[in-house]
């Protein structure tokens, strides 16, 4: 396993979700390792989907490929685990920040409450007010839902606590 | 039960009932897209429904390589006839009106959760790995079925009268769900109560009557279904059949 200093690690991590473009897949959560073998120099990236339907998964697999063979490492393999369950709160500060800059309400913690978290208040992106209301659970993309601001108006996509 | 006490073919059975009801479910609810009374609605149901076929995917791609015969996912899902699915009858029947979808969706969602539940801590680790991903994403399903069951019940006397139409009609279908199978990875018949806890106090809410248990038609486990997978089938299958190895 290298670490995130590690030039094969700095590659990966420059990838960015197809579907959310501000954000790299390292902001996401989703790299979870990369690793170089140490006979053939071949290197392997772990990866763990959002979504299990999540059709950006394919996408982001060729971009890992490209990305390493363009840094000096062809043939890089990509290995998809499922456990642990990806989960928002494995989104970095830098890549909530991104999210809140591009017009996307990050979530909130995902707890484990009940059996959907509950969202107490989104505020809006774009002029920060509190008075937001949900249109749609289900939003343009498998892991966001669709609000309205109250105050200024404007509908944006909140990325829900999953 | 240890997985390895299992036959092979008893396992990949088990398997493919799990996938067969994911992957008729979201063909059933991918028929709405561009049909949903609202659009939010349809971006719903396309998300759910890929959130089930992305489940089918990996639990599909797991069966193949348990038989070892060398059949991927495609040739799992396309190359099938309606006799070898294993899905129950439930996901299998047509959309009908909107309550009759919802009626679906909030029965199948209702069993999911707790068998991914259940699932997520069985010895099969792979299973449970795909189980822990499939559980977080139902929620939403069992969510979103749930407010339109109250909404629709609850709702205008023509709503009212659809929605207890379309309970009545599916609820004989959810028999079948928990028929008990001491060799699965989780036995079904434990899974009622659990079930029945999650449906009958939106029913409740709802204003909707739960239905009596009665008649129970079964036999989608079996691979004997109703005449409606065969054009289920046609209509997912034929492009793959007519162009094998096809590419977008």
């Amino acid at each position: 396993m290298t670490t995130r200093t590690d030039p094969t690690w700095r590659a990966a991590a420059s990838v960015v979700d197809p579907e959310l473009r501000v954000l790299t897949i390292e902001d996401l959560g989703v790299l979870r390792e990369v690793a170089t073998d140490r006979d053939s120099g071949r290197v392997t990236v772990t990866i763990t989907p959002t979504y299990t339907g999540c059709p950006a998964m394919d996408v982001i697999r060729d971009d890992i490929r490209a990305a390493l063979a363009a840094a000096g490492h062809p043939g890089a393999e990509v290995v998809t685990v499922y456990a642990p369950a990806w989960s928002t709160d494995w989104i970095s500060e830098t890549g909530r920040a991104k999210l809140a800059a591009a017009g996307i309400a990050p979530p909130g913690p995902a707890g484990t409450t009940g059996p959907v978290p509950l969202t107490l208040s989104v505020r809006c992106p774009l002029c920060g007010a509190a008075d937001t209301e949900q249109v749609s659970r289900f939003g343009s993309t498998a892991c966001k839902s669709l609000w309205r601001c109250r105050a200024c108006r404007e509908p944006f996509d909140h990325l829900r606590a999953f | 039960m240890n997985p390895t006490d299992v036959p092979t073919q008893t396992r990949l059975d088990h398997l493919l009932g799990l996938a067969d009801d994911a992957l008729v479910a979201a063909q059933r609810l991918g028929e709405w897209v561009a049909a949903a009374p609202e659009l939010e609605e349809d971006v719903a149901l396309a998300n759910i429904a890929l959130d089930q076929l992305g489940a089918a995917r990996l639990l599909l791609t797991y069966a193949g390589e348990l038989e070892g015969a060398g059949r991927d996912e495609d040739a799992l899902a396309y190359l099938r006839d309606d006799r070898e699915f294993r899905n129950a009858l439930l996901v299998e029947l047509p959309n009908g009106d909107f309550a009759v979808t919802m009626a679906k969706l909030l029965f199948v969602s209702a069993y999911q959760l707790p068998l991914y539940t259940a699932l997520t801590g069985c010895t099969d680790e792979r299973l449970a790995a795909i189980a822990g991903k499939a559980r977080k994403e139902v929620a939403y399903h069992l969510d979103h079925a749930s407010l339109w069951t109250v909404r629709l019940g609850d709702g205008t006397e023509e709503s009212h009268r659809r929605m207890q139409a379309a309970v009545d009609e599916i609820w004989p279908y959810t028999h079948e769900l928990f028929t008990p199978d001491p060799a699965a990875p989780v036995d079904p018949a434990g899974l009622r109560d659990a079930f029945l806890a999650a449906v009958e106090p939106v029913l409740a809410t709802a204003t909707l009557d739960r239905p009596a248990d009665g008649w129970a038609p079964s036999g989608g486990r079996s691979g004997l279904h109703t005449e409606h997978l065969s054009y289920l089938l046609a209509e997912m299958q034929v492009l793959h059949r007519a162009h094998p190895g096809a590419r977008w």
